[in-house]
């Protein structure tokens, strides 16, 4: 174990109440709402410029992503897939690297789920399940991992490999299950062969919320206590804060480099495999459903920090659920929704210039020096 | 707009009162309590209900349901056959108190309407698809159309203008659906000249502009002077044909507003009538049918009114052979028939009704298609 960057660094200027590590904690968690409360203020602004009530709007919002019950249902379930798919941003970024490719690895894992299923649907649903999400990992994490290793073994330029990866992947999805993974019986929209009935993961008792939720806030725990408490994630901290002191010091940046996008990938693609086990049944089109795009929003908005990533995937995905209430209650077309995560997503990436510039939070880091 | 930069105190109190009041109503009343009277109706759409397509046909049909009385309607538009869609149909359900859906994207069905119809067994679930089977929950009913024949019609309105003898069809993918579509297109086409032979293009998605306008290019630039296609919205394929000078048939809605002088006709859906049946009959206190068919006979499709394209002789023929489906038992795929790999698939004799359940899995391209499924 070690200690964290910022704790070794700032721990003179411990004063009566409170640390500079501390104080730049605070820092770090109320820029980032700023910034959320500031992209809904300019988005409910253009609200008022198309004549309608921001109010209602977020009322609406309020009510179908978190008012009920059902909301909550609707929000977690959308949630989970988009906790794995953060993930992948959020590892590698925390090496320098930006991974916009996740939607690959998703749907290729999931390809690899259904694919499991169809090969071997004599087992025993528990090893069906775990070969499931072993093959989903394992073939997520080859596809983010390659873009991993095209970085450091050829300087690809990882953010724009991954993208384009992400399109080969979509392809070869569409190859496999219309082609040598196709269930005969699948005639008019091609997937593989059905789940066996006792390989579907189910809901969890009491919150009508698949298991897919339970995976990914274990990962983003999981994705924390490596990055902040492991001598690994130390490590690849310092890689991203600058990769020739970290390989002069003799850290090994090619194979942190790789190691973190393939467990990246690997999360992303367990996404994948959840929801073929959990919603779809087999493995088709439908995978391509944009969450590796959402999880990029999401990552920036947690600062690509683990922890973070939980409540920013429950707003995103509530912001999401309240879509339908929205279209029909104030007759807003459906990309509303995605124009006010557009807004907040640059209002947060806008806010990343303003840290140590706010006169209020620059004070009370003085104060402690 | 000041009031939204700057609140007085006031508006601040009556918002945020606002916002707590509707946070606690949602809370303590049963999530229906908005419930108006009489039915409620939902419709989800999976791309745009303008699209000039498959999306459109069925809004077309949503908005004759909102002229009947009694019936409010709620739509949303761009739902993915994701987990979306399931919480889509319980938010109208719970939120909106719809007792009658519409979930109109063939991929809804498998597994979305049926995860969701056995926890709401008072809801009616109505599927555009045709794929209910008894094993399925009974308040799940399937419909579709046979709208082969409205493709074959297409044919016969090719055939007489096309020039070249090359026609043309940009597919989204070679599924039964759609290989019935090219199939019948170019046998209605080869009724009236049998030398014409029909190139096709698949695109490999429902909704993917670029690519069909990149086919629709192709189709001319190989001498294609007529065209159709089956993509969600044919839009794109219809301007761009018009802009190379082809002669169009529509699919889905009717598209002539795009190109009045080039639009010849087209088979579109008429599920204004399938859905006014529908609703009426829930609202009588009925029970719609699990598993529903209808062709040009039952109103189920339409032809599009022919352009001033059309010559009076192709004219002639097109209505005589309407009038021949509208009595029933017409057959496009009859023998002798091979594929277009020389396999035959219908002998001397043979035919296969457009109610023929052997149709639904085709898996091959008549003679004279240039193409492959695979």
């Amino acid at each position: 174990m070690s200690l964290h960057v910022d704790e070794m660094t700032g721990l003179a200027g411990r004063t009566g109440f409170l640390t500079e590590a501390g104080a730049r904690r605070i820092e770090a968690a109320l820029l980032p709402l700023a910034a959320l409360v500031a992209g809904m203020a300019v988005f409910a602004l253009f609200l008022a410029l198309l004549g309608k009530s921001p109010a209602e709007f977020y009322a609406l919002v309020f009510k179908a992503g978190f008012g009920t019950a059902f909301s909550w249902t609707n929000t977690l379930t959308r949630a989970a897939p988009l906790l794995l798919a953060a993930l992948c941003v959020a590892l590698p970024a925390r090496l320098g690297l930006v991974i916009i490719g996740g939607e690959g690895a998703i749907v290729l894992g999931g390809v690899a789920a259904g694919a499991v299923a169809m090969l071997m649907p004599g087992l025993p649903a528990s090893v069906g399940i775990a070969l499931m999400a072993l093959a989903g990992m394992a073939v997520g994490g080859f596809w983010i991992g390659a873009v991993g290793a095209l970085r450091h073994l050829r300087g690809v330029n990882e953010t724009i490999s991954s993208l384009l990866m992400a399109y080969i992947a979509i392809a070869l999805m569409n190859h496999l299950i219309e082609g040598p993974l196709r269930d005969p019986a699948s005639l008019n929209k091609p997937s593989t062969a059905p789940l066996p009935e006792a390989w579907r993961i189910g809901e969890m008792p009491g919150i009508g919320v698949h298991w897919g939720l339970a995976f990914g806030i274990l990962a983003c725990i999981l994705a924390f206590v490596l990055i902040e408490r492991t001598t690994v994630g130390f490590a690849a901290r310092i890689v991203g804060g600058n990769v020739r002191a970290a390989e002069i010091q003799g850290l090994p940046a090619g194979t942190l480099a790789i190691g973190f996008t393939a467990l990246g990938g690997a999360f992303a693609g367990l996404a994948g495999m959840v929801e073929v086990a959990a919603i779809h049944g087999s493995a088709n089109a439908s995978l391509a459903a944009g969450y590796g795009y959402t999880g990029i929003l999401i990552a920036f908005l947690a600062r690509h920090n683990g922890l973070a990533i939980i409540p920013a995937a429950i707003l995103f995905a509530g912001i999401e659920a309240s879509s339908g209430l929205v279209q029909r209650r104030m007759d807003l077309p459906d990309a509303t929704v995605l124009v006010l995560e557009g807004m907040v997503f640059i209002a947060i990436l806008l806010s990343d210039t303003l840290q140590g510039r706010i006169r209020f939070l620059a004070f009370l880091e003085r104060r402690l020096r | 707009m000041s009031k939204i930069l700057m609140p007085n105190r006031r508006q601040f109190l009556m918002n945020s009162a606002g916002l707590a009041g509707a946070a606690a109503l949602s809370g303590l009343l049963p999530a229906g309590a908005a419930r108006a009277a009489g039915l409620t109706v939902g419709f989800i759409y999976v791309g745009p209900k303008d699209d000039f397509g498959y999306n459109q046909s069925h809004a077309e049909g949503a908005a004759a349901v909102k002229a009947i009385e009694g019936v409010t309607v709620v739509e949303e538009e761009q739902v993915p056959e994701t987990v979306d869609v399931q919480k889509t149909m319980e938010s109208m359900i719970g939120f909106d108190g719809a007792t009658l859906l519409f979930p109109t994207s063939f991929g809804y069905f498998d597994p979305h309407i049926l995860a969701v119809a056995p926890k709401n067994p008072n809801v009616r679930f109505e599927h555009c698809g045709g794929l209910w089977t008894p094993a399925n929950p009974t308040n799940v009913g399937s419909y579709f159309g046979y709208i082969g024949m409205g493709q074959y019609l297409n044919g016969i309105a090719a055939g007489y203008a096309t020039k070249s003898k090359k026609i043309g069809f940009v597919a989204a993918k070679p599924i039964p659906q759609v290989l019935l579509n090219i199939n019948s297109f170019l046998l209605g086409a080869r009724a009236v000249d049998p030398t014409i032979t029909c190139q096709v293009i698949f695109t490999g998605e429902w909704s993917l502009a670029v690519k069909e306008a990149e086919a629709t290019n192709a189709l001319a630039d190989q001498g294609v002077d007529v065209i159709t296609c089956h993509v969600d919205g044919p839009k794109v394929v219809m301007e761009t044909g018009a802009g190379r000078g082809m002669y169009l048939c529509g699919y889905h809605a009717n598209q002539s507003a795009l190109a009045p002088e080039k639009y010849l006709t087209g088979a579109e859906w008429n599920w204004a009538k399938v859905y006014t049946d529908m609703v009426k009959t829930t609202l009588a206190g009925g029970t719609i049918e699990n598993f529903v068919r209808g062709g040009l006979a039952d109103g189920f499709i339409k032809m599009s009114p022919l352009g001033p394209a059309v010559t009076p002789e192709a004219r002639t023929r097109f209505e005589a052979v309407q009038a021949e489906i509208m009595k029933g038992g017409f057959a496009a795929i009859k023998g002798p028939l091979k594929d277009n790999k020389g396999n035959v698939v219908a002998t001397e004799g043979q035919s296969f009704v457009e109610t023929d359940v052997a149709l639904e899995s085709m898996d091959y391209l008549v003679e004279g298609v240039v193409g492959s499924t695979s």
